[in-house]
């Protein structure tokens, strides 16, 4: 296997989670955008481990799992937030901050 | 890109069966990721990434990290993907919206998309034309815990803390009172 057909498919699935993060209105989806960009950097981590036969890649992968687990539960509970004080999660009426 | 081609069609019958099964799983893992950015419904796109997330656990097996891919399993499609249809259940009034989304910004975030990609597909292929993976034997959960309690036990303690503070944080952010 070529280390390319990996790094290609991981970089594919990052822009289809950037395009992701900057067309969708919800959220729910942006947050769900944001799990394919993460994902895609696995890949990439995995890939690069499996080249240097080094240990260290799948090591990151695991915190990144992490890091993702801990970045959806605090991401769905503002989205909750938002919802229970404006019943909408569209972040497009999220402006309360723009100057 | 017709380097890439002739490079991938000149591995031996065992490489062949590795490249098919990846093709498989790319192309699917592709669908399902397009399907995730563009269905309107909210609970198609989580199943959808269930696909998205599935075909990634089995790109760690054909990468030889089976514990990855068993918690990419386990934490993913096992966890995140439950507390999304919960985060969907809770805040119903966003079914099936999104269609009002304007064409423009739409078309914005695709061009966005596009030129990401072509510049990073040009870079990829222009520096790793031919590095090849070669994977004798999968990687044990043996070496990765003997490598996560030894050389990485740091960053370890360091993730333990920040699931903690994650979690504490989300029920103090999303409690009523």
């Amino acid at each position: 296997m070529l280390l390319n057909q990996f790094l290609l498919l991981a970089a594919a699935l990052f822009c289809i989670g950037v395009y992701g993060v900057l067309a969708r209105k919800s959220g729910m989806l942006v947050l769900m955008s944001i799990e394919l960009i993460l994902n895609a950097v696995n890949i990439n981590l995995v890939a690069f481990g499996a080249l240097t036969e080094d240990v260290g890649g799948e090591v990151f992968a695991l915190f990144t799992i992490a890091v993702a687990a801990a970045e959806v539960g605090i991401g769905l509970a503002i989205v909750l937030l938002m919802y229970r004080n404006r019943r909408s999660i569209d972040l497009s009426e999220a402006d309360l901050m723009k100057g | 890109m017709s380097n890439l081609l002739a490079a991938i069609s000149s591995d031996s019958d065992l490489f062949f069966w590795q490249n098919a099964f990846f093709a498989i799983f790319a192309v699917t893992m592709l669908y399902g990721a397009v399907k995730v950015v563009t269905t309107s419904n909210v609970v198609h796109a989580a199943l959808w990434l269930v696909v998205v997330l599935s075909g990634v656990a089995c790109q760690f097996i054909l990468l030889g990290a089976e514990f990855v891919a068993v918690t990419q399993v386990l934490v993913y499609i096992g966890a995140v993907v439950v507390l999304f249809l919960f985060g969907v259940m809770l805040t119903r009034a966003s079914m099936g919206d999104d269609e009002s989304v304007a064409d423009e910004k739409r078309m914005i975030a695709s061009i966005v998309g596009v030129l990401l990609f072509s510049v990073m597909a040009f870079a990829l292929i222009d520096t790793w034309s031919d590095d090849r993976i070669v994977i004798d034997e999968p990687q044990t959960v043996t070496e990765v815990s003997d490598s996560i309690f030894s050389q990485y036990i740091v960053p370890f303690e360091a993730v333990s803390v920040l699931l903690l503070a994650a979690l504490i944080g989300a029920i103090v952010v999303a409690r009523k009172d």
